[in-house]
């Protein structure tokens, strides 16, 4: 761990009243500097909280933006759930896997992308949505997924919409 | 029956998430009436009189639940859940990155009111724009003097955090949400003691929804009996109806409590070209279904109560002619299944199983028998759990063989779905 990112996590434990509350926002940090939550990570963690590691492992396998293996450099979450599968998700994701050969679960060969089909995402009125890397997209039909991940793959940054 | 644009009024002026625009359509007045005009105890007599109800589901009195803070002179904390996930609700995420400064501003009132030094915003991971347009509100407003140390130049002090979670729907459930706040696992609390009495660090603590919050703002500025003049008499004032589904404009649309379900759709545009109304889920996925026989049914609290559904947090799912009731009551169920966080047997097992008895009636493998099953599951999860978690994964399934008994059927009898067979010809 580097001695800024120490600093920072310190910083962060000392915004709460209860340094507790820190852990999460810590493992925010350590998986935003490491990519995934690593098990180094999860020692840094612990020895930061004064917990021990199977404490900061039961935490981070509760939450799902906690990531255990590596990520593409855009990580693409697209939501299935109730409304957005009225609205065609279900052929946002067949045409991703056609289209730019992504599968839920992994990340494509080079490393740009990775896709995962995640549960509502409360925006439910734009269907289908999507996140890449927790940045909306909204009205994502196979042309639109084409144009934004095109971009991406052109070099351009994942800003996300705003509704 | 017209949108009763209140909450929403603004929301659509461009820049709106910036202090000087919000400023110039009347933001921060409220704030500048209930802080130098009012004190404390008339702001919350003003929420009390309103008879707003908590918009993040339970519908429960709010200034109701700010008098439950016992008087014993331990610091008191005001968080706002902002852990939107309700499958079809997505009010809060259009506040939060509409109108980032009615949030702030409605906390800082409510704060006021309940007399918290200490204020946060719990926010979903997910909504990393809607925490930077926070920060950005925040920091606008602190420099303003609205926020912080001294507000308006009185003695009044806000020490107000964000904080973001990490994924978990669970988190909502107010308990829950408050030991994920204290950096643990989102696990709900035994109740009693309420978080009036003990709450996040074992203080007091008052759990308000976005909307409720925001709804402070109006009621300060323009009181308690004007907003209660709207609505009906058992659910005041104006809600915030998600629309979503097989609609032609789905969005967020505000209208007085009570308004029909029909007015709903037509203000979304109807349904989609070509489709009819099938049914609705007319309070996120935790509700039961209503089919046609309801399309005018007064959407508040205590209508839809007596009518075996829940309004909820007002996520208004509309479903057409060409969904299979089996396939989309088998992914709600998927969704709480994955959502459950396992403290409760019924509620742990009880969904994986019924994920299992729907993943193969969907399939066409299911028997008559499948149905009772169905039921016999959801009596023995209902009402057997911890929280209300259990209740909410069981009432779509419960209602939907209840209403689509035959749909069930046609699926083992035509050993797939009927719907799907139609479609591809």
């Amino acid at each position: 761990m580097t001695e800024a990112l120490r600093q920072h996590c310190e910083s962060i434990k000392a915004a709460y009243p209860e340094a507790q509350s820190a852990l999460i926002p810590i493992l925010h940090a350590l998986q935003d500097t490491y990519g995934y939550v690593t098990p180094q990570a999860v020692e840094e963690a612990a020895e930061l909280m004064a917990m021990t590691p199977a404490e900061v492992e039961g935490v981070v396998s509760f939450y799902t933006l906690f990531h255990r293996q590596a990520k593409g450099r855009f990580h693409i979450q697209v939501c299935d759930n109730l409304s957005c599968r009225l609205r065609g998700a279900d052929q946002l994701v067949a045409h991703l896997a056609e289209r730019w050969r992504l599968e839920p679960g992994a990340a494509s060969p080079d490393g740009l992308f990775s896709l995962e089909r995640v549960e509502c995402l409360a925006a439910c009125g734009y269907a289908p949505v999507a996140q890449v890397n927790l940045r909306y997209y909204y009205h994502l039909t196979p042309e639109k997924a084409d144009q934004v991940l095109g971009g991406l793959a052109d070099g351009e940054e994942a800003r996300g919409e705003r509704i | 029956m017209s949108e009763s644009k209140v909450l929403l009024a603004n929301a659509d002026v461009a820049g709106i998430e910036s202090l000087a625009v919000y400023e110039r359509h009347g933001g921060y007045r409220a704030l500048k009436k209930g802080i130098t005009q009012m004190t404390a105890a008339e702001v919350a007599q003003a929420v009390l009189d309103s008879g707003l109800r908590g918009r993040g589901g339970a519908g429960f009195p709010t200034g109701r639940k700010w008098s439950f803070l016992p008087n014993d002179g331990r610091p008191r904390i005001l968080v706002c859940n902002a852990d939107e996930g309700e499958p079809g609700t997505f009010k809060d995420h259009y506040l939060i990155h509409r109108l980032p400064h009615l949030l702030v501003e409605g906390m800082i009132l409510s704060a006021y009111a309940i007399g918290a030094p200490r204020a946060f915003i719990y926010l979903r991971g997910e909504f990393l724009q809607g925490y930077e347009l926070l920060e950005q509100a925040m920091a606008e407003a602190t420099a303003a003097g609205y926020l912080g140390e001294h507000i308006l130049g009185t003695d009044y002090a806000l020490d107000l955090q964000l904080y973001r979670g990490a994924g978990a729907y669970i988190c909502g459930e107010e308990t829950a949400l408050l030991d994920s706040l204290e950096g643990r696992r989102g696990i709900p609390r035994m109740k009693p003691p309420f978080p009036a009495t003990a709450g996040l660090y074992g203080l007091p603590t008052v759990v308000n929804n976005v909307e409720t919050l925001c709804a402070v703002v109006p009621i300060v500025e323009h009181g308690g009996a004007w907003f209660k003049s709207m609505g009906t008499e058992k659910s005041p004032g104006t809600k915030i109806y998600s629309m979503s589904g097989s609609l032609q404009r789905p969005g967020n649309y505000e209208f007085e409590m009570g308004v029909k379900l029909s007015d709903l759709i037509e203000a979304a545009g109807g349904l989609l070209p070509g489709r009819s109304f099938k049914a609705v889920v007319p309070g996120g996925a935790s509700a039961a279904y209503l089919t046609g026989e309801h399309i005018d049914i007064a959407m508040d609290y205590d209508t839809l109560a007596q009518s075996g559904t829940m309004l909820g947090s007002g996520g208004v799912i509309v479903l057409d002619d060409s969904v299979c009731i089996v396939s989309f009551t088998r992914r709600a169920m998927e969704f709480f299944r994955h959502e459950s966080c396992g403290k409760c047997t019924p509620c742990r097992e009880g969904t994986l199983w019924m994920d299992q008895v729907l993943s193969r009636l969907e399939l066409g493998q299911g028997t008559e028998a499948d149905l009772n099953l169905l039921l016999d599951l959801s009596d023995n999860i209902a009402g057997r759990t911890f929280c209300a978690f259990g209740d909410a994964a069981v009432a779509m399934v419960a209602s939907s063989v209840r209403l689509f008994r035959q749909e069930y059927v046609d699926h083992f009898t035509h050993q797939g779905c009927p719907l799907l067979r139609e479609r591809v010809g």
